[in-house]
Protein backbone atom coordinates (compact mmCIF):
# COMPACT_ATOMS: atom_id res chain seq x y z
CA UNK A 1 0.00 0.00 0.00
CA UNK A 2 2.95 1.86 0.78
CA UNK A 3 3.15 3.15 -2.83
CA UNK A 4 0.17 4.00 -4.20
CA UNK A 5 -0.12 7.67 -5.33
CA UNK A 6 -3.56 8.82 -5.93
CA UNK A 7 -2.17 11.59 -8.78
CA UNK A 8 0.63 12.27 -10.75
CA UNK A 9 2.35 14.88 -13.07
CA UNK A 10 5.17 15.78 -15.20
CA UNK A 11 6.28 19.35 -16.11
CA UNK A 12 8.79 20.33 -18.76
CA UNK A 13 10.43 23.33 -18.86
CA UNK A 14 13.30 25.49 -20.08
CA UNK A 15 15.90 26.60 -17.92
CA UNK A 16 14.79 30.49 -18.15
CA UNK A 17 14.70 32.22 -14.52
CA UNK A 18 11.30 33.14 -16.02
CA UNK A 19 10.20 29.67 -15.71
CA UNK A 20 10.98 29.82 -11.79
CA UNK A 21 8.03 31.69 -10.57
CA UNK A 22 5.74 29.26 -13.24
CA UNK A 23 7.64 26.29 -11.72
CA UNK A 24 6.89 26.83 -8.22
CA UNK A 25 2.76 28.12 -8.45
CA UNK A 26 2.13 24.84 -10.83
CA UNK A 27 3.20 22.83 -8.17
CA UNK A 28 1.56 24.81 -5.92
CA UNK A 29 -1.78 24.29 -7.70
CA UNK A 30 -0.92 20.54 -7.90
CA UNK A 31 -0.05 20.10 -3.95
CA UNK A 32 -3.40 22.08 -3.25
CA UNK A 33 -5.13 18.77 -4.38
CA UNK A 34 -4.10 17.70 -1.03
CA UNK A 35 -5.85 20.52 1.18
CA UNK A 36 -2.53 22.01 2.06
CA UNK A 37 -2.15 24.74 5.02
CA UNK A 38 -1.32 28.29 3.20
CA UNK A 39 2.04 27.22 5.58
CA UNK A 40 2.68 24.09 3.84
CA UNK A 41 2.03 25.35 0.38
CA UNK A 42 4.62 27.99 1.28
CA UNK A 43 7.08 25.79 2.40
CA UNK A 44 6.43 24.04 -0.95
CA UNK A 45 6.96 26.77 -3.47
CA UNK A 46 10.06 28.24 -1.57
CA UNK A 47 11.84 24.48 -1.58
CA UNK A 48 10.79 24.31 -5.55
CA UNK A 49 11.85 27.91 -5.94
CA UNK A 50 15.40 27.08 -4.50
CA UNK A 51 15.93 23.23 -6.47
CA UNK A 52 14.82 25.13 -9.49
CA UNK A 53 17.30 28.13 -9.42
CA UNK A 54 19.70 25.64 -8.91
CA UNK A 55 19.11 23.91 -12.08
CA UNK A 56 19.09 27.20 -14.02
CA UNK A 57 22.29 28.12 -11.66
CA UNK A 58 24.12 25.67 -11.00
CA UNK A 59 23.26 22.69 -13.49
CA UNK A 60 22.90 24.69 -16.79
CA UNK A 61 25.14 27.55 -16.15
CA UNK A 62 22.35 30.09 -17.18
CA UNK A 63 22.81 28.37 -20.56
CA UNK A 64 19.55 26.34 -22.39
CA UNK A 65 18.52 23.00 -21.19
CA UNK A 66 15.50 21.37 -19.67
CA UNK A 67 14.21 21.07 -16.30
CA UNK A 68 11.65 18.21 -15.32
CA UNK A 69 9.65 18.23 -12.36
CA UNK A 70 7.68 15.09 -11.30
CA UNK A 71 4.84 14.94 -8.43
CA UNK A 72 3.17 12.23 -7.17
CA UNK A 73 0.24 12.52 -4.19
CA UNK A 74 -0.24 10.26 -1.80
CA UNK A 75 -2.86 10.06 1.12
CA UNK A 76 -1.39 12.31 3.38
CA UNK A 77 2.17 13.53 1.64
CA UNK A 78 4.00 15.00 -1.87
CA UNK A 79 6.46 13.72 -3.28
CA UNK A 80 8.54 16.29 -5.47
CA UNK A 81 11.33 15.81 -8.00
CA UNK A 82 13.52 18.10 -9.79
CA UNK A 83 15.98 17.16 -11.67
CA UNK A 84 18.39 18.28 -15.04
CA UNK A 85 20.93 17.18 -17.38
CA UNK A 86 23.84 19.62 -16.50
CA UNK A 87 26.71 19.60 -15.12
CA UNK A 88 26.14 17.98 -12.00
CA UNK A 89 27.65 18.47 -8.34
CA UNK A 90 31.19 17.24 -7.64
CA UNK A 91 31.12 17.19 -3.66
CA UNK A 92 27.16 16.73 -2.41
CA UNK A 93 27.86 17.13 0.84
CA UNK A 94 29.66 20.69 0.53
CA UNK A 95 26.83 21.48 -1.54
CA UNK A 96 24.70 20.90 1.14
CA UNK A 97 26.03 22.96 4.04
CA UNK A 98 24.45 25.99 5.08
CA UNK A 99 26.74 29.13 3.63
CA UNK A 100 28.42 26.64 0.92
CA UNK A 101 28.40 28.07 -2.35
CA UNK A 102 30.02 27.28 -5.36
CA UNK A 103 29.28 30.51 -7.22
CA UNK A 104 29.92 33.47 -4.70
CA UNK A 105 30.58 36.45 -7.14
CA UNK A 106 26.76 35.89 -8.10
CA UNK A 107 25.80 36.87 -4.43
CA UNK A 108 24.25 33.06 -3.97
CA UNK A 109 23.83 32.79 -0.06
CA UNK A 110 24.39 29.17 -0.07
CA UNK A 111 21.47 28.84 1.84
CA UNK A 112 19.38 26.56 -0.75
CA UNK A 113 19.62 23.00 -0.15
CA UNK A 114 19.39 24.01 3.71
CA UNK A 115 16.18 25.68 3.14
CA UNK A 116 14.87 22.73 1.27
CA UNK A 117 16.02 20.63 4.10
CA UNK A 118 14.11 22.99 6.85
CA UNK A 119 11.22 23.25 4.87
CA UNK A 120 10.10 19.96 3.61
CA UNK A 121 10.89 16.32 5.54
CA UNK A 122 13.00 14.10 3.31
CA UNK A 123 15.65 15.91 0.94
CA UNK A 124 17.51 13.22 -1.34
CA UNK A 125 20.10 14.46 -3.87
CA UNK A 126 21.93 12.28 -6.39
CA UNK A 127 24.24 13.52 -8.89
CA UNK A 128 26.60 12.58 -11.70
CA UNK A 129 29.38 14.88 -13.19
CA UNK A 130 28.46 15.47 -16.53
CA UNK A 131 24.97 13.82 -16.54
CA UNK A 132 22.52 15.63 -14.41
CA UNK A 133 20.93 15.62 -10.99
CA UNK A 134 17.94 14.68 -9.27
CA UNK A 135 16.91 16.72 -6.29
CA UNK A 136 13.99 13.89 -4.51
CA UNK A 137 11.59 15.94 -1.91
CA UNK A 138 9.27 14.62 0.34
CA UNK A 139 6.55 16.53 2.71
CA UNK A 140 3.71 15.08 4.61
CA UNK A 141 0.35 16.82 4.66
CA UNK A 142 -1.63 16.40 7.26
CA UNK A 143 -5.34 15.73 6.76
CA UNK A 144 -7.92 17.99 7.34
CA UNK A 145 -10.52 16.24 9.91
CA UNK A 146 -13.44 18.16 8.32
CA UNK A 147 -12.99 15.84 5.51
CA UNK B 1 10.36 48.75 -6.51
CA UNK B 2 9.15 52.26 -5.30
CA UNK B 3 11.78 54.50 -4.42
CA UNK B 4 11.72 57.56 -1.80
CA UNK B 5 14.56 59.16 -0.60
CA UNK B 6 14.23 61.61 2.12
CA UNK B 7 17.04 64.52 1.98
CA UNK B 8 17.04 65.54 5.50
CA UNK B 9 17.70 62.33 6.57
CA UNK B 10 19.63 61.02 4.07
CA UNK B 11 17.70 58.07 4.00
CA UNK B 12 16.98 55.75 1.20
CA UNK B 13 13.67 53.52 1.19
CA UNK B 14 13.16 50.79 -0.99
CA UNK B 15 9.84 49.41 -1.14
CA UNK B 16 9.89 45.90 -2.71
CA UNK B 17 6.58 44.86 -4.56
CA UNK B 18 7.48 42.04 -6.20
CA UNK B 19 7.84 38.21 -5.62
CA UNK B 20 11.99 37.85 -5.05
CA UNK B 21 13.31 34.84 -6.55
CA UNK B 22 16.30 34.56 -8.69
CA UNK B 23 14.90 35.90 -11.94
CA UNK B 24 13.70 39.39 -10.13
CA UNK B 25 16.78 39.56 -7.71
CA UNK B 26 18.62 40.78 -10.05
CA UNK B 27 16.84 43.60 -11.77
CA UNK B 28 16.30 44.46 -7.98
CA UNK B 29 19.47 44.49 -7.43
CA UNK B 30 20.31 46.59 -10.22
CA UNK B 31 17.80 49.01 -8.76
CA UNK B 32 19.10 49.09 -5.38
CA UNK B 33 22.74 49.72 -6.54
CA UNK B 34 21.86 52.27 -9.20
CA UNK B 35 19.65 54.40 -6.01
CA UNK B 36 22.36 54.20 -3.58
CA UNK B 37 25.45 55.04 -5.89
CA UNK B 38 22.94 57.88 -7.38
CA UNK B 39 21.88 59.54 -3.57
CA UNK B 40 24.75 58.15 -1.62
CA UNK B 41 21.90 57.94 1.63
CA UNK B 42 23.14 57.19 5.28
CA UNK B 43 20.65 54.57 5.19
CA UNK B 44 19.16 52.29 3.46
CA UNK B 45 15.74 50.73 4.13
CA UNK B 46 14.23 47.95 2.45
CA UNK B 47 10.65 47.82 3.07
CA UNK B 48 8.86 44.03 2.37
CA UNK B 49 5.55 44.70 3.97
CA UNK B 50 4.23 43.91 0.23
CA UNK B 51 6.50 41.11 -0.63
CA UNK B 52 4.67 37.61 -0.82
CA UNK B 53 7.47 35.52 -1.68
CA UNK B 54 11.21 35.34 -1.05
CA UNK B 55 14.12 32.68 -1.61
CA UNK B 56 17.77 32.39 -1.44
CA UNK B 57 18.26 34.54 -4.13
CA UNK B 58 16.82 37.10 -1.68
CA UNK B 59 19.11 36.51 0.92
CA UNK B 60 21.87 37.08 -1.09
CA UNK B 61 20.77 39.88 -2.79
CA UNK B 62 20.21 41.66 0.99
CA UNK B 63 23.60 40.36 1.68
CA UNK B 64 25.70 42.09 -1.01
CA UNK B 65 23.79 45.28 -0.70
CA UNK B 66 24.76 45.26 2.99
CA UNK B 67 28.20 44.00 2.51
CA UNK B 68 28.52 47.23 -0.50
CA UNK B 69 26.89 49.43 2.42
CA UNK B 70 29.58 48.28 5.26
CA UNK B 71 32.67 48.78 2.52
CA UNK B 72 31.56 52.22 1.85
CA UNK B 73 30.44 52.87 6.16
CA UNK B 74 27.04 53.65 5.64
CA UNK B 75 24.50 52.93 8.20
CA UNK B 76 22.19 50.20 6.71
Amino acid sequence: MKNVYKNEMKLEFLSKSSNESFARITVAAFASQLDPTIEEISDIKTAVSEAVTNCIIHGYEEKEGIVTIESRLFANSIEIVISDNGKGIENIERARQALYTSKPELERSGMGFTIMESFMDEVEIESIVGVGTKVTMKKMIKVNEHE
Amino acid sequence: MQVEYKKEDKQLLLKIEEEIDHHSSGKIRKRADYEIQLHIPKKVIFDFTNVTFMDSSGIGMLIGRYKLASMLRWKS
